[in-house]
Parts: structure tokens; C-alpha cells; sequence
């Protein structure tokens, strides 16, 4: 008797599920101790559809091709000095925020990959979240491997590391990863896997790696061509997730929205890095900050919840707040930077007469009416010799941990503060987004390491500013204002040197 | 004669990143490998307890017993990080499909008796379920343990475990015809026959083991070393005709074996040198562990190869490789 041989999603299912049991001589909740207290409740794991079925061998080989093919571009960008071809040293600045900002949390998406790969009862999300852990680990490692040679020339990137642990608005991206790698295994996916993959990646991972295509940074947007095949699978593994979820038990839909809620909000906040990114630190802009909200969150996200409203999901919780916000928060954070540069770990500048044209063309509402006559007043005592810091300690949000720099949602000139009480004390925070955060949570939320309140307390290397930037790492050309800098005049000489030779 | 292409000098500044430079003496060209790893996991400053286990950080060294200076301190030989990582796997696998092409082109597996084939899919084929229990310890390594040096050859080791779990499937499939059919059996063999029991105890216990470098000794000494070994090197009589077969087929997680335990035992052997507590709890750890898949592999032989003696072989192969890391067995 012939017997019929298995399909290709039915011998998947063998090579992977198959290879799990039912545990008798440890108790199952022994041997999965952590994904009952979220409240989350799955009443079958086999329900699961692999979003993508690739077996070890094939990703091993998949993979094996694409890193020898960055390599080979990554050793010949620094053969052939790549670094004097970007569009302007400015643009540097932009991997300074990403290697401090954003290559350590590929790191710690690796290890809470790690974590749900381990402990997520499920062996069909286990093995993706396991390739997942070792794409994210490839991430954290190509991007040090890419952004090294920069930093063999430019300042502001060697001490990323200790950057990251230390700095003040470090801590926005900091505390973003903390929250979601202390959360249990499933608010961990929503976080991550969902609302930070999937939801909010082409609005982080995109914008970045679309910068150095513009500006010549051939490096890097090859690592970002190559990674874009691991996104497109973790974009897939976030999303079935959510529908997985929704799929299993009705009393899972009020957890996953306040889930995504929170997320979106705290994901908005930290997107606040790349708003500005976008519109002040690219040289040659790839488009505004506001244009890719309303491609990325209005449109394409309009459409994903759309999809998801038949399991009851609704758009996140004060997204019209974050919409309308967009036509601000660049500018905002900008202006901070720029004035607080001189204890950061990387430059600002004031935009050309050009940039600024751009701006008010690309943010008509708000741009001129607003921003303009601050930066243009900055301009003029610049041109005048005295360049604008502020000097002080700014009250930072308990949330996201931004300085409080946000405006109401209806009144561009007043500052947004809202307050909490918790324990007989207070706790202030920037926006009705990240209060309602707070107040979900309290007794998480009241340990976060603030880092102008641990300066206060003495614990960041002394009581004087000095003090601080030691123990922040700061090298002595790394902050500041650009114009003038090491990294400014080593450009220049670079630009004089090429010239000439070629002139020769 | 030599061939001089004229280019553009530029001085570097610097040739690697401070926590790098600090760590290998200086500022000096590093490699990929030590820019990759070192000091890659934050260390301090964290914002909030584990919601699943407050008592401790996410990244927190109190997860074992075992007290490091520094976790820095046991690198991997390898020098693996995620590229050679992979291009090593996929080297290796290509002579895992040239075998299977091989095997499946004279039909070596095929030819064999049906009985045999059976004992094949009793006998070996639930091995599978042992790899796929050690990813999920090494998955648990990297993500509780502590320090890139540890917890990044631990992710390497967990894509490892799933693809030899996989590659006995397809000898599985090979064998019953590619239905699945002798998967099936296979894991209620793992289930249900005495012949297993022993084992999936060890590797159920293993599970439930919280402190991550206990888990690493168990998992180097007692599964790989002990459990793995043997199932693998230790059965040729029992497999008789087919025994030449099944050594191709299962070439890959013999060069693994010898290549893995260059890493996993040298870190056994430095966390150990550490400090006389270290070393007295590895060595009590190794003890143990070692005893206890001794133990479970002698159900296991005595039941399919009819021989009592290959487990004590194996256990004792296993002692004289920890003494020689500085252990007290």
C-alpha cells in the first residue's frame, strides 16, 4: 500500500512541533513558569500559524549569504575611505543617535527574544522568536561592525556603551527596552513584536536606513538592505501574534488594548529621536518627519487596525493626540538639542536659510508661526559670537523620560504638565499618554532611574556638570555646536585634500 | 614586480571603541569578534524589576551561585559572532546534504531490514526530543545568564540543538518512508518506552533548573557530554547494518560536539579557576550531573544495545575530561 507523503507545511510541522511534549517528571508550570500571570489565556497553542516556516539549515545558509555579502561591502567601504563620501559630516551625528540610541536595544531585543524563544508555552512562536533573537543579535553586532570605522575619524561614538547606560536622554530608549524586557513574555511580544516591529518599524528602522542611502553612507544602508528580509519576518511574527491572541480567548482583547495602548504611546515618545533625525540632523532629507507619520501611522496603520477592528482592537488610545502632535515635536526636540548640546554626546546646529525654507514649506501650520523667529533669533546671536546653551537642569517626564518640552494638544505655546500622586508623592510627566502609563502601573513605574534626579542624588560622578559629562564619557570635541568642532574642521580638511589632489 | 595603486592616506583617530580598547590594552586595531562582544550587554543604571521575578534584574549576576569578577573573562576560542557563526553552520551543512544525497541515492537506509529500521526509529529517532530540551536550555542560558562572552554562544548553541533536532527528523522521515509516521512512534517511545525514561527525567530536570550556569554544566557535561556522546558515537553495534549510514548522517553533531565543547569547556574550566568556592561548586555540580546521566543512560543502553557497560565508558570519559579542567570529581 503506497502512503501518502507529507506536504510541505505538514513535514514543517514534524521538524518543529513535533519535537515538543507534554513534560510528566516536572510540572508543565514548573518547566514554564512565566506565562500565566499576564492573565493572557490560550486555550490552544496548535492554533498557531508559522508565519514563515524556515528550518535551521536554511537559515543558516539564507543567512551565511547575506553577512558574506555585507562584509565584502563593509571592508570595502573602509578600503576606499567611504567615510570622506557621505553628503556632509553633519550627517554623522545621525549615527552617533543610532549606535548610543538604537544598536544597544537591538541587543536587548535579542535577549528578550531570548526569553519569550524560552518561556512562551507555544513551540511554533518559540522557534521564530529563537531566529528572531539570533537576527537581533546580528543587528546589534553587524551595526558596531558597519558604524566602527566611522568612528575611527569622528568623535561622539566611542563610548556607546557606557553612553547608554549613563545619559540622560539615553534613557528615553533606555527605559523603553527595560519596560518591555521586565514585562511578562506576552506583553513582551505586543511590544516588541507588535507595536515596535510591526506597527512603528517603518517609521524607525526605515527613516535611518533611508538617511544613509541620501546621504552616502553606503555602509550602512547596506546593512539596512541586508536586514530588510529579518524585518519583513519579525513584521509577520508581530502581527500574527496579535491575531493569535485575539483568536484565543475573548478575555485576552482588553489586556492586549491597554497593551498596545501603552505601547503606542511609549513608541511615539521614542520616535520623537527620529522626528527630529528627520527633518534637522539628515543633510539631505529623505522626506519630513510629518510626511511619514501620515504614510506609515495615518495610512498604513489606519489600514492595519481597520483590519483588526473584527477582533474588537481598536486604533491606540490618543493617537489623534500624536497625529496632531507631529506638526511640533521635531522642532521641539530640536531646539532642545540644539540648546542643550554642549552636554550632549553629539552636535546640533541651526538649519541653513535653505533647511528652514524646507521646513516652512513642509510644515506650513506650524513652522513659521512657531519655530522660525526662535531659530532665527539663535541664528543672529550666533552670527553675533554668542552661540545660545541653556544652562540648568530640566525636569524630565517619569515616563518616557524626555524633558518636559511638549505643548498641550490644543495650544502650541503652553507647556504640557500633568501630575500624579502615588504613596504620598508626586510624579510629573509630559503628556496625558505617558500619565495614563504611570497610573496603569505605579509600583513599576516609581523605580525608574531618572537621570537628572541621580545627578541630584549624587550617583552620576559628582555634584558639578563637569563631573557628570566624566561619567557620562563624554570626550572633551564631543558635544556642542557643530560649526567649528573636530568633526566640522576635519571635514573641511578632508574636502580641501580631495580637491586639491584631484586637481593635481 | 608589485602593483601599486595610489590612494588617498587618511589618519584614524582611534581604532576601536573605548570599552573595547580598555579591555584589550589599549587603542589598537580589535577584532570583529571583540567589538561584536564585549561589554555588549548593559550593566547598570536599569529602570525597573522583572514583573515575573522582582528579586532580581533583568541582567543580574545573582542568577547562579557561581561569583565572576567578570563575565568578560570566558571568551570563546571560536571567536564566533553572528557571521561566522553562521558561515561555519552553513559550511557544515553542506556536507550534511552531500551525505544525505549519498545515503538516499544508493538507498543505504532503505536496504535495510524492517526490523531494524524499527529499532532505528525506537532507538535513535527520540533523540530528537533530547536536542529539542536543549534548546530550550541554552535559549534559557542566554537569555538569564550573564555577559555577551556567555549568553551569545548560548543563542549560537540553541540554533545548533534546533538543527540537529531537525536532521534526525529527516532521518526519521528516511526511514518511514518520509510519513511522519515514524516521528510519531518515535516520540511515544520517548514517552512511554523504560528504554527512555531514564533520559527525559535528566532532561525534564534540566528544565526546571533555574541557576544558569548549573544549567550550563548540566547541559555541556551530562547531556552533550554524556547522553549525546554516547547515543552517537557509543551504538554502532546495536545499529549493525546501518551503522555506516547513520555515522554520515549524523557527521554534523560529531564535528559540533568537538567544535562546541573548545567553547563550553573552557568556560567550565574558567569559571571554575575563579575562586576555590567556584570550583568547589562546579565540581559538585559536575558530580551530580555526571552520576545522574550515567545513570539514565545505562536504562537506556542495557535496553537497546543489551550492554551495561557503555554508560559507565562514557561517564568516566566524561570525569577524566573534568578533572583536566581543574574540577574535583
Amino acid at each position: 500500500m503506497a502512503v501518502k507523503k507529507m506536504g510541505l507545511k505538514q513535514k514543517y510541522a514534524h521538524l518543529t512541533r513535533g519535537l515538543d511534549w507534554e513534560t510528566t517528571y516536572e510540572k508543565m508550570d514548573d518547566v514554564f513558569p512565566y506565562d500565566k500571570f499576564e492573565g493572557i489565556k490560550i486555550t490552544d497553542w496548535s492554533k498557531w500559524e508559522d508565519p514563515f516556516r524556515l528550518t535551521m539549515d536554511s537559515y543558516w545558509k539564507f543567512q551565511a549569504e547575506k553577512e558574506r555579502k555585507l562584509y565584502a561591502v563593509i571592508d570595502a567601504f573602509a578600503q576606499n575611505n567611504g567615510q570622506t563620501n557621505i553628503s556632509d559630516a553633519r550627517y554623522v551625528n545621525v549615527l552617533k543617535l543610532f549606535l548610543t540610541g538604537i544598536s544597544p536595544e537591538e541587543y536587548q531585543a535579542h535577549r528578550g527574544f531570548a526569553f519569550t524563544g524560552r518561556h512562551l508555552r507555544g513551540v511554533g512562536p518559540r522557534v521564530a522568536c529563537q531566529q528572531q533573537s539570533l537576527d537581533e543579535l546580528r543587528h546589534f553586532q553587524t551595526q558596531c561592525h558597519t558604524i566602527s570605522h566611522f568612528n575611527k575619524f569622528f568623535n561622539g561614538l566611542s563610548e556607546f556603551r557606557t553612553m547608554h547606560d549613563r545619559v540622560f536622554y539615553l534613557s528615553v530608549p533606555k527605559s523603553f527596552f527595560d519596560d518591555a524586557r521586565t514585562s511578562g513574555p506576552f506583553e513582551f511580544m505586543v511590544a516588541i513584536g507588535f507595536a515596535f516591529e510591526y506597527v512603528l518599524t517603518n517609521l524607525l528602522f526605515v527613516p535611518f536606513m533611508s538617511g544613509a542611502a541620501y546621504n552616502g553612507d553606503m555602509s550602512t544602508v547596506t546593512f539596512g538592505f541586508s536586514a530588510q528580509s529579518d524585518e519583513s519576518r519579525h513584521m509577520t511574527l508581530g502581527i500574527e501574534v496579535i491575531k493569535f491572541l485575539l483568536e484565543q480567548h475573548p478575555d485576552n482583547l482588553p489586556i492586549v488594548q491597554e497593551w498596545v495602548d501603552k505601547w503606542f504611546w511609549r513608541g511615539f515618545r521614542l520616535l520623537g529621536l527620529v522626528s527630529m533625525m528627520m527633518d534637522y540632523m539628515l543633510p539631505k532629507k529623505v522626506m519630513s518627519w510629518k510626511e511619514a507619520w501620515e504614510i506609515y501611522f495615518v495610512e498604513a496603520g489606519g489600514t492595519l487596525f481597520k483590519d483588526l477592528e473584527r477582533y474588537g482592537l481598536k486604533m491606540p488610545k490618543y493617537h489623534e493626540q500624536a497625529t496632531e502632535a507631529c506638526e511640533h515635536i521635531s522642532h521641539q526636540l530640536w531646539g532642545l538639542l540644539y540648546q542643550l548640546s554642549h552636554v550632549a554626546g553629539l552636535h546640533a546646529w541651526m538649519p541653513s536659510d535653505e533647511d528652514m525654507d524646507w521646513l516652512s514649506e513642509k510644515y506650513p501650520n506650524t513652522f513659521d508661526k512657531y519655530y522660525r523667529p526662535r531659530f532665527e533669533l539663535w541664528k543672529q546671536q550666533e552670527a553675533e559670537g554668542k552661540r545660545f546653551y541653556f544652562n540648568g537642569l530640566l525636569q524630565l517626564c517619569h515616563t518616557c523620560q524626555l524633558p518636559m518640552t511638549f505643548t498641550e494638544p490644543d495650544d502650541p505655546t503652553t507647556t504640557c504638565f500633568r501630575e500624579s500622586e502615588y504613596e504620598g508623592q508626586h510624579f510629573h510627566f509630559c503628556s496625558d499618554g505617558c500619565k495614563d502609563i504611570f497610573d496603569r502601573e505605579p509600583e513599576k513605574y516609581i523605580s525608574s532611574w531618572l537621570p537628572i534626579q541621580q545627578i541630584f542624588q549624587g550617583n552620576c560622578g559628582g555634584p558639578t556638570v563637569p563631573d557628570v559629562l566624566k561619567w557620562y564619557m563624554f570626550g572633551p570635541n564631543d558635544g556642542a555646536e557643530y560649526v567649528g568642532s573636530e568633526d566640522h574642521k576635519l571635514w573641511e580638511s578632508w574636502k580641501n585634500t580631495t580637491t586639491k589632489e584631484a586637481a593635481e | 614586480m608589485t602593483v601599486e595603486i595610489k590612494t588617498l592616506d587618511f589618519e584614524p583617530k582611534r581604532h576601536t571603541f573605548g570599552h573595547v580598547a580598555r579591555r584589550i590594552g589599549g587603542d589598537k586595531p580589535a577584532t570583529r569578534y571583540q567589538e561584536a562582544t564585549l561589554d555588549a550587554q548593559a550593566t547598570e543604571n536599569f529602570h525597573y524589576k522583572p514583573l515575573y521575578e522582582p528579586q532580581f534584574w533583568h541582567y543580574d549576576t545573582a542568577k547562579t551561585k557561581v561569583v565572576m569578577d567578570d563575565w568578560y573573562k570566558p571568551l570563546d576560542p571560536r571567536q564566533y559572532y553572528y557571521a561566522t557563526y553562521n558561515i561555519a553552520r552553513a559550511n557544515m551543512n553542506q556536507a550534511v546534504e552531500r551525505n544525505f544525497t549519498f545515503v538516499e541515492d544508493k538507498n543505504l537506509l532503505g536496504k535495510v531490514s524492517e526490523d531494524l529500521k524499527q529499532k532505528l526509529i525506537i532507538g535513535l529517532i527520540p533523540v530528537r526530543h533530547i536536542h529539542w530540551g536543549s534548546n530550550m536550555n541554552t535559549s534559557e542560558m542566554c537569555q538569564r545568564g550573564y555577559g555577551t562572552a556567555f549568553t551569545a554562544p548560548c543563542m549560537f548553541s540553541a540554533g545548533d540543538h534546533l538543527g540537529m533536532a531537525q536532521i534526525v527528523s529527516r532521518i526519521g522521515l528516511e526511514l518511514d518512508g518520509q510519513t511522519g509516521i515514524g516521528l510519531d512512534k518515535a516520540k511515544d517511545a520517548w514517552m512511554n518506552d523504560n528504554a527512555w525514561q531514564g533520559i527525559r527525567k535528566l532532561v525534564e530536570n534540566t528544565l526546571v533548573q533555574r541557576d544558569f550556569f548549573e544549567l550550563f554544566v548540566a547541559q555541556v557535561f551530562a547531556i552533550n557530554g554524556i547522553i549525546l556522546d554516547a547515543i552517537y558515537n557509543g551504538m554502532d553495534d546495536a545499529w549493525g547494518d546501518a551503522s555506516l549510514p547513520i555515522s554520515m548522517l549524523t557527521e554534523f553533531m560529531n564535528d559540533w560536539q568537538k567544535e562546541e565543547a573548545r567553547w563550553s569547556h573552557s568556560t567550565i574550566k574558567i569559571v571554575a579557576a575563579e575562586s576555590p568556592e567556584n570550583k568547589a561548586l562546579v565540581s559538585a555540580w559536575s558530580n551530580d550531573w555526571i552520576n545522574r546521566a550515567e545513570d539514565a543512560l545505562r536504562i537506556y543502553t542495557t535496553a537497546i544495545a543489551g550492554d551495561e557497560n557503555i554508560a559507565k565508558t562514557y561517564a568516566d570519559k566524561m570525569r577524566t575530561t573534568a578533572k583536566s579542567l581543574g574540577l574535583e570529581i
